[in-house]
């Protein structure tokens, strides 16, 4: 058994997930390798080469990978897989933007936001939003997977793989390029691997308000901050902070809801955390239901209550 | 230019679907089942591109059992001009219905392909990008804004950090993200006319695909994680409970 694990990389540095879809990748047992395909990023790969588990890293250079753009970054990775039995990604929009193009060239059904390994050929993944777990086995002789990276802890570092370059020349682009795009600058813990989340919701009513509001009790508690769809939509959050069934998947130690009322797309977002608070002027509101711990009340006298207590 | 937008007929997305205490799977019978959200986005879209004179043609699409025709008629009443419906006996998985798709663009030759990211009944997130695969068109997913000049699209993509603009070359696959639009709903008397616009009915056999889904479902259960859904009372009460109850402070 030979697993192939992509690498969630910026080329300068190794991302998170990476780390955490190699403990998935480890759970399906035998060697895991790493492929680090993209252009300058040789640090990325000796990052990776350090990571516990890992046998080998594969470095692909090319400047059709720049950007992990999906057509020749999946045209490389099907160049490469035949010595591998699975082949494995963590669950980032990079992952599900190629994956899906892995498989399909493969002739392979792909599995995809696997919450838990059961054995090398049998993965646990939600449906419907997370309202249920679906336990599946894959036939396929290769098997192509994501990773919710949220539902396994980061592989820690202490390994010292050799990197191998590998020849990129099959990562052609294919109709597509690069034009731009803006990232926005994280001063506080990324989303999906803070330890706690603050997040907010319709109630805030305006950006600025949002920011007031959570914005010193996130820093307080050194904490990322998410946000509801629809405080996404009235544009009080950039579309990145959104936790759900189509934004991030998040499992902090402890999550606190304000001013959400916990429709099923937010809860499957964030109900593996460990800790859920719920504040909301709504007793009835149902994210009480999901909540450890609830607060009935306004979130504009509770938040800078909460803020000064810590 | 001829636009295919693939439907899929799925659970509405404000019922919370319960598991079969068999394990067999969700309970689907006397369920409201509608178009998945995210194919309204895109049939929403392929309708605004004909409104500003980029596509002449709209065909809706769906993969499925016999009521999928509801879907179709759904996306005919907001203005699509035809349906083609492929009868499928098995809930279908992405790879089998990118093949089914496969085959009907190979019929209909549309230069662009408009699909949902993702069904909200599998979360799945693979059919765009499978078909792309397999006809080997550049794709652009979690589409936020979409351009159309001649033969080149600009489309700007939901990433995890913030946003990404790609320049494709048509014929192209483009999968929408919830802020691409908002879908507009059918009047009455569309959807009165849409009873009369033709869906062509085609089987797998016909299109030479097998639609027999690949991976075997052992057993479906509720999540886990019950909460205490402790009240308390004021914020020092919660400060005292995250810290000495449950000791994440
Ligand atoms: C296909 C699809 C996908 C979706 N994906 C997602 C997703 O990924 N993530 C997501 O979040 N949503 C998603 N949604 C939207 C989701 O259905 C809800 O509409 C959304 O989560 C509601 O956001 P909200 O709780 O902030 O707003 P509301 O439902 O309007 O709730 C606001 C809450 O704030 C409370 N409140 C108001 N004022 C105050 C105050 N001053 N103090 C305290 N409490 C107050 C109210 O009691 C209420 O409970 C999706 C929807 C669809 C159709
Ligand atoms: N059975 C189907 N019939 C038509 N279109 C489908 C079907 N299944 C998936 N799709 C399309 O593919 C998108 C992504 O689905 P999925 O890959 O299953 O998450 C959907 O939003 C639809 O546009």
């Amino acid at each position: 058994m030979t697993t192939l694990l992509i690498a969630e990389h910026d080329n300068g540095s190794l991302k998170e997930p990476t780390a955490r879809a190699l403990t998935a990748a480890l759970a399906i047992g035998g060697d895991v390798q790493v492929l680090v395909a993209g252009k300058d990023c040789g640090a990325a790969a000796a990052e990776a080469a350090r990571l516990a588990g890992v046998t080998k890293v594969l470095h692909a250079e090319s400047d059709a990978l720049a950007h992990q753009l999906a057509e020749p970054l999946a045209a490389l990775i099907v160049a490469l897989a035949a010595p591998y039995d699975a082949i494995v990604a963590a669950a980032t929009s990079t992952g599900k933007n190629t994956m899906p193009r892995v498989a399909a060239l493969l002739d392979v059904m792909q599995v995809s936001d696997v919450t838990g390994v059961v054995a090398a050929d049998t993965f646990e993944r939600p449906i419907y939003a997370g309202n249920a777990i679906e336990t599946v086995q894959s036939p396929e002789a290769k098997r192509v997977l994501t990773v919710r990276s949220s539902a396994f802890k980061a592989a820690e570092a202490g390994g010292a793989a050799a990197v191998e370059p590998v020849d990129a020349a099959a990562a052609v682009a294919a109709g597509s390029a690069f034009v731009g795009a803006e990232i926005a600058r994280l001063e506080r813990p990324e989303l999906t691997s803070a330890r706690i989340v603050v997040s907010g919701g319709r109630a805030f009513q305006s950006a600025e308000n949002f920011r007031k509001y959570l914005e010193p009790l996130a820093d307080k508690l050194g904490a990322a901050i998410g946000a509801s769809r629809a405080a996404v939509d009235a544009g009080y959050a950039p579309n990145d902070y959104q936790v759900g069934q189509t934004g991030k998947v998040v499992a902090p130690d402890l999550y606190i809801a304000c001013g959400i009322s916990g429709a099923i797309q937010h809860l499957a977002g964030m109900k593996d955390a460990k800790v859920i608070v719920a504040i909301n002027k709504d007793p009835d509101a149902p994210i009480f239901q999901v909540a450890d711990y609830g607060l009935v009340g306004d979130v504009f006298t509770l938040l800078p209550e909460f803020e000064k207590a810590l | 230019m001829k636009v295919l937008v693939p439907v899929k007929r799925v659970v509405d997305f404000n019922v919370k679907v319960r598991v079969r205490p068999d394990g067999s799977g969700v309970d689907l019978q006397n369920v409201k089942m509608a178009m998945n959200p995210f194919d309204e986005i895109a049939v929403e879209e392929a309708l605004r591109l004909r409104e500003a004179g980029k596509a002449s043609e709209i065909v809706v699409v769906s993969v499925g059992p016999a009521q999928a025709a509801e879907t179709i008629r759904t996306g005919l009443a907001m203005g699509a001009d035809r349906g083609i419906l492929v009868k499928s006996d098995f809930s279908t998985e992405p790879l089998g219905v990118a093949k089914a798709l496969r085959a009907v663009v190979e019929a209909e030759q549309p230069r662009l392909v408009i699909l949902g990211k993702q069904a909200i009944d599998d979360d799945c997130n693979q059919t765009g990008q499978m078909l792309a695969a397999l006809l080997g068109w550049p794709q652009a997913t979690f589409a936020s804004k979409l351009v159309i000049e001649g033969d080149a699209a600009t489309v700007t993509r939901e990433v995890d950090g913030g946003h990404e603009t790609l320049a494709l070359t048509l014929p192209a696959i483009v999968t929408t993200d919830l802020r691409l639009n908002e879908p507009r709903y059918a009047s009455l008397p569309n959807i009165m006319k849409a009873k009369k616009k033709p869906i062509d009915e085609k089987t797998p056999e016909e299109l030479g695909v097998d639609l027999t889904p690949r991976l075997k479902v052992l057993k479906v259960v509720e999540p886990k994680g019950q909460r205490s859904g402790t009240r308390v009372a004021t914020v020092a009460e919660l400060v005292d409970k995250l810290k000495n109850e449950a000791q994440v402070l």
